[in-house]
């Protein structure tokens, strides 16, 4: 069994009032930083641990802290990014439901650290009841004396904000997100200049994601140098997986990194094999963005070594043969997948949440649903295969924020590991179009 | 002040500067392609790509290439910085695929359309793009709009560079349309059919840089390339609008009023709706002379100066626009009448 840093006590009765979750050492990390430690020897145990951001791009956290700009006079925010809207990932909602105080004993532990006497959860508005759930544990926080003017006779001063958006997977990216909590439209800022320098209110302002937050007590508490211990290389700690699709047991795990692959979906500890006794034919290990693997690149890498839970080894092979953790949404999918309908439902995500301002992002995501549309119904041709590759790589690196990317990604993955599936849909229109039917391995299933 | 080397030519400007306006200190012709960008606009820019160039050295201090290719329009140079243009393979390439990605919802209706002959789509199509399609999906369209009586939004044209929301935004007190809707299906809108009604509501017509808002006073009356362009201005009463202003004639009518423009398209000087709207006789005005156009599509050949083509566009040109060019030199502007 792996260490669970974050969800120890997730199935304690109560733990979202403050009284059960203090009880079980809550807040012990907010006492130690802002009684014993300098805000600087937080933001120091935070780069010793080596945490990376838990929202996708596994940026390390200590590092983007250090970066932030500290004029004299001038307010600084910490903005926790609690969106959550990529198709697979669901993990910070669990932890949020579930764990309210662990995030908001996060946000104010490192609120001290940063300087920041305003922070701000945005948090995904169709979470409503979330979002509940959080300001009553604000309001617990406050009355406990955790929140608010003079914490615990520190004079340190924090005022926390719950902010639900309105919909829309732009504003997880996180100048959208500010843009959005400033009361604008949540269209993604030019960069630079970086959130650490301008951002929200053209302020200096961190945004992290809600399990990177999560993940600050645990590393007051235990010293960054312990939480570096767990995993492997510079995967440090633990990571919460929401694994779904096609597996006997989806749900959130938090693994130690480094869990191989293989272990992490066939053992009963996690997934425990894929459902209906059937084969897994591919996974997209990081939240819908990421390069799709077939399964023998999933759980080997192409060298032949046991692929891990890692940032390095899932990336290991670039994206000619490799992948990203990305935000840890876990999707695997058995033989009666379809990849073709797959990827022209990933595109379709991404057209309908492209924001529109940047040319080759409104477009080209349209474009590549539309065509990936007539594909899987029966209606392509053989060109269109290399037209959907080209598109993508028009949009790729050419746009403001990364949603450009992350439409283009699983598009030329999904063509350069099933280009056989494609092309099967061209050759066979009759037969792909035949409900239940899927090519599989050049085998066509009922 | 930095120096940076742009398509092999080195060039000193004050910190700060874009490389974009660093480009346009060479000459306009030598600058990127800019579909959003608009000097006058704070917070313009960024949007389009059209203006993506290579930056192969970032600083004499870091002098590595930029990982992807930057906005010109919005990225500051550096002391030793070089940029590639025209000179990078990439850039146009990419270009290219940034004009196929404008054209394959754009109606392409040139032909009725007010815009043409002064359309920086056409222009950067014919400068940049490929003359195929490979697009075989439905076109996106949009039911036209009057916003009040005065402008009508066809928003089927309009490639969302946002130049008109900051003009409103920057020109006139509270701004009634905005950019409503997401992704492909965002449109520019009043949200309730509304009136853009101030006083300075009509320079969103100059500002756009296609045939998606225009002037309802001058609609269908004529082709802009048979209309001569003339420099003027009058005692304006409004204290922001200077009365500096082209009119464009046709025989002796005025068939529109514009601001000015510099050599770069952009508006010199905003004007108020009187002066654009009701000021339609020359009697209006006191007449300065003709204006100088300077547009580098063949669309306005026949009206404005010999368009400077790049090389890139010459190699492309098929023979028989050539042979066309050559036997019918575009002529120069003449006088009034001319
Ligand atoms: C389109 C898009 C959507 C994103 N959505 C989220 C999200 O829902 N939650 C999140 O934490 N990060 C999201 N990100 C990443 C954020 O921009 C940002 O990198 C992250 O919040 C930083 O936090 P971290 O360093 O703790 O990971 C998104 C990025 C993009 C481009
Ligand atoms: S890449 Fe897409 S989502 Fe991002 S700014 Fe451009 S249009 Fe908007
Ligand atoms: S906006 Fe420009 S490209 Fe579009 S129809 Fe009008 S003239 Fe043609
Ligand atoms: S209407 Fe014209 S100015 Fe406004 S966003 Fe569209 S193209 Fe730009
Ligand atoms: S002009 Fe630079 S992005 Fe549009």
């Amino acid at each position: 069994m792996g260490r669970k840093l974050l969800t120890e006590h997730i199935n304690v009765e109560g733990i979202d009032t403050f009284d059960v979750y203090r009880k079980h050492g809550g807040y012990r990390s907010v006492e130690k930083a802002i009684k014993t430690m300098t805000p600087d020897e937080v933001v120091e145990e935070v780069k010793k641990s080596g945490l990376r951001g838990r929202g996708g791009a596994g940026f390390p956290t200590g590092m983007k802290w250090s970066f932030l700009a500290k004029p004299e006079g001038v307010p600084r925010y910490l903005v926790c990014n609690a969106d959550e809207s990529e198709p697979g990932t669901f993990k910070d909602r669990q932890l949020m439901t579930k764990l309210p105080h662990l995030l908001i004993e996060g946000m104010i532990t490192s609120s001290y650290a940063l300087g920041a006497r305003t922070s701000y959860i945005y948090i995904r508005g169709e979470l409503l009841y979330v979002l509940r759930i959080l300001e009553k544990a604000v309001a617990e926080a406050y009355a406990a004396g955790f929140l608010g003017k003079n914490i615990l006779g520190s004079g340190y001063d924090l005022d926390l904000h719950i902010h639900p958006g309105a919909g829309a997977y732009i504003c997880g990216e996180e100048t959208a997100l500010l843009e959005s909590l400033e009361g604008k439209r949540g269209n993604p800022r030019n960069k630079p200049p970086f959130p650490a320098v301008s951002g929200l209110y053209a302020r200096p302002t961190v945004v992290n994601n809600v399990e990177s937050i999560a993940a600050v007590p645990v590393i007051v508490n235990e010293g960054g140098n312990e939480y570096a211990k767990i995993g492997i290389g510079k995967s440090t700690g633990t990571k919460l997986i929401s694994a779904c699709g096609h597996v006997k047991n989806p749900g959130i795990y938090e693994i130690e990194m480094g869990v191989p692959v293989e272990e992490f979906i066939y053992s009963d500890e996690y997934c425990g094999g894929i459902w209906k006794g059937r084969e897994l034919k591919a996974v997209v290990a990081g939240g819908s963005s990421v390069p799709i693997l077939p399964k023998d690149l999933i759980l080997k890498t192409a060298a032949g070594e046991p692929r891990l839970m890692t940032y390095e080894s899932l990336s290991d092979g670039g994206f000619v043969t490799g992948t990203m953790l990305g935000s840890g949404g876990f999707i695997a999918m058995d033989e009666t997948t379809c990849i073709v309908k797959n990827t022209w439902n990933f595109s379709r995500f991404y057209h309908h949440e492209s924001c529109g301002q940047c040319s080759p992002c409104r477009e080209g995501t349209g474009w590549l649903e539309k065509v990936l549309h007539r594909l899987e119904h029966g209606h392509g041709q053989m060109h269109d295969i290399d037209l959907i590759v080209n598109v993508a790589k028009q949009i790729e690196g050419n746009t403001i924020c990364p949603l450009g990317e992350a439409a283009a990604w699983p598009v030329t993955a999904a063509v350069r590991h099933f280009r056989d599936e494609f092309e099967w849909h061209v050759t066979h229109p009759h037969e792909a179009t035949r409900p239940g039917a899927v090519y599989h391995g050049g085998l066509v299933l009922a | 002040m930095a120096k940076i080397t742009y398509d092999g030519i080195e060039i000193e400007v004050p910190d700060g500067t874009t490389i974009m306006n660093a480009a346009r200190q060479l000459g306009g012709k030598l600058a990127p392609p800019a579909m959003c960008y608009y000097t006058p606009l704070k917070g313009s820019g960024g949007k389009c790509r059209a203006c993506l160039v290579r930056v192969a050295a970032g600083s004499a201090k870091d002098p590595r290439p930029m990982p992807k290719l930057v906005a010109s329009c919005i990225t500051p140079v550096q002391d030793g910085m070089v940029v590639e243009n025209t000179t990078s393979q990439q850039v146009l390439d990419v270009r290219k695929g940034i004009v196929e990605m404008l054209l394959i919802n754009h109606p392409l209706d040139c032909p009725v359309c007010d815009q043409a002959g002064e359309c920086d789509l056409q222009n950067f199509a014919f400068e940049h793009g490929i003359s195929t399609t490979r697009y075989e999906e439905e076109r996106r369209t949009f039911d036209k709009v009057d916003i009040g009586p005065l402008i009508q939004l066809h928003m089927t044209r309009c490639i969302l560079c946002y130049r008109c929301v900051y003009t409103a935004d920057q020109l006139t007190d509270g701004r009634v349309h905005g950019v409503l809707g997401r992704g492909d299906a965002s449109e520019i809108g009043t949200y309730i059919e509304n009136v853009i009604d101030n006083d300075f509501s009509g320079n969103v017509i100059d500002v756009c840089p296609v045939g998606a808002l225009t002037d309802k006073t001058f609609r269908f009356k004529q082709r802009v390339w048979l209309t001569k362009p003339v420099d003027a201005h009058r005692d304006c009463t409004h204290e922001k609008c200077g009365g500096r202003v082209t009119l464009w004639y046709k025989g002796n009518d005025v068939l529109r009023v514009t601001a000015r423009k510099d050599e770069n398209g952009e508006v010199k000087e905003w004007i108020c709706n009187e002066c654009r709207f009701d000021k339609k006789e020359t009697s209006d005005w006191v007449i300065d002379g003709p204006a100088h156009i300077d547009r580098s599509s063949v669309v306005s050949a026949n009206h404005y100066e010999l368009p400077v083509l790049n090389q890139q566009v010459i190699a492309d040109m098929p023979e028989s626009t050539m042979r066309e060019l050559a036997q019918n030199p575009p002529l120069k502007l003449g006088g009034l009448n001319g």
